[in-house]
């Protein structure tokens, strides 16, 4: 029941994840940070199973930056989905497998494009223009398709995500009290507040 | 529902004169929701021979990135590269190995052999392979496949013929499947290369 989605233009991704964590009927945090930084231009926000979240994304977050150490070079936004991907894959068919899902964003500073990846805990991948993940979706891909255009601005993008959130507190049955708000174009990453957009 | 049905998928490949062609929808979705409209399902193994891996999309990378590990391994030991029919038994091996926990795709293979004779053939999750002179066909639309198939499909096809009758017999099949579409890729191999082409379909 996490709200989980994010936006790619030609140049930058948007994500957007929800900050509270549940358990059962049980409201137990409210300021959680469900995105994980990888390397400087490239983030995944993660929801599902709570231990394996964490768990899995500190996994890739270790081997992620132990690869940038030993090459002296950062994975692009590809090679880090692709990297997910065939961990998650081969966990899938283990003893232990992570229920997890994935949207990994990033910049390539190679290429000069941005990359948004959709990961799910079957760790089916596909490179998408926008993206949502759990219930969040039936509502998030109808404004999404309806809006989004391949030649979006920021700013354009940042319009997008606040009519997600009024979509949401209209018509899901959870109030979300806050979101992390996270924006990666040839800077690097930064957080935004919800009064930024 | 079954895990097959999960993603969405219809590939279809069908013999010619001296020519096969291969075709999939472009769908990814989480049952009837629809996730991704450019998903690939088709991949080129050599210059003349293309595997189709409908069924569950993780097993689709999964095995296609196996696949390209052994093509190329083969490749280097045996200095040629695979003919269609080794490289369906080397896929339908690979499924076996896993009997008791399978991949959940039933691969479509079409090719030309070294004397440029057609070949196609597909097999099921645990890799029985099914040897066919006219079409294969795999995924949620199977059985619309079978019937556009078993009406459209003719001996002796050359590719523009061939082109044509693969990519009507799968834009109608998808339009009545719910759990694929959303345009197609379509791979003719002939002797003097492969012709790819996009095509549109419904998009709903």
């Amino acid at each position: 029941m996490d709200a989980q989605f994010a936006i790619a233009g030609r140049d930058f991704v948007i994500s957007v994840t929800d900050k509270g964590v549940m358990s059962s009927i049980l409201k137990m945090k409210k300021n959680q940070d469900k995105t994980c930084q990888l390397s400087s231009h490239t983030f995944m926000s993660v929801s599902g199973e709570p231990g394996d979240t964490s768990n899995f994304s500190e996994y890739i977050q270790g081997n992620v930056k132990l690869y940038s150490v030993r090459n002296s070079q950062d994975l692009s936004p590809s090679e880090t989905a692709n990297f997910i991907r065939g961990e998650l894959a081969d966990a899938l068919r283990s003893r232990s497998p992570s229920h997890v899902n994935l949207l990994v964003a990033g910049y390539d500073k190679g290429a000069g494009e941005a990359a948004l990846y959709w990961i799910d805990y079957l760790s089916a991948m596909a490179k998408v223009p926008f993206a949502s993940h759990g219930y969040c979706g039936y509502f998030l891909y109808a404004v999404m398709d309806r809006e989004y255009t391949p030649d979006i601005t920021l700013d354009g993008a940042k319009a997008l995500v606040k009519k997600c959130f009024e979509v949401l507190k209209t018509r899901f049955v959870i109030d979300f009290a806050d979101y992390t708000i996270k924006v990666v174009d040839r800077d690097g990453t930064r957080e935004l507040r919800q009064d930024e957009l | 529902m079954s895990i097959m049905q999960y993603n969405g998928s219809a590939i279809v490949a069908m013999a010619g004169k001296d020519c096969v062609a291969i075709a999939a929808d472009k769908r990814l979705g989480q049952r009837a929701l629809t996730v991704d409209t450019d998903f690939q399902k088709v991949f080129p193994i050599t210059d003349r021979t293309y595997v189709g891996l409908p069924g569950l999309a993780t097993d689709v990378k999964t095995l296609y990135d196996r696949f390209r590990m052994r093509v190329n391994l083969y490749k280097h030991r045996e200095e040629r590269t695979i003919e269609p029919k080794t490289f369906s038994h080397l896929v339908s091996h690979m499924l076996y190995e896993r009997r008791f926990g399978p991949y959940f795709v039933e691969p479509i293979i079409a090719g030309l052999d070294k004397n440029d004779k057609p070949y196609i053939c597909g097999m099921d999750l645990i890799g029985c392979l099914d040897f066919a002179k006219d079409f294969i066909v795999g995924g949620t639309a199977s059985d619309n496949l079978y019937g556009m198939c078993e009406s459209l499909w003719e001996p002796d096809l050359g590719p523009n013929d061939l082109f044509e009758t693969i990519s009507q017999a799968l834009l109608a099949a998808v339009d009545r499947d719910a759990l694929s579409g959303w345009g197609a890729v379509v791979h003719i191999i002939t002797p003097e290369g492969v012709i790819t082409r996009d095509i549109k379909g419904r998009m709903d």
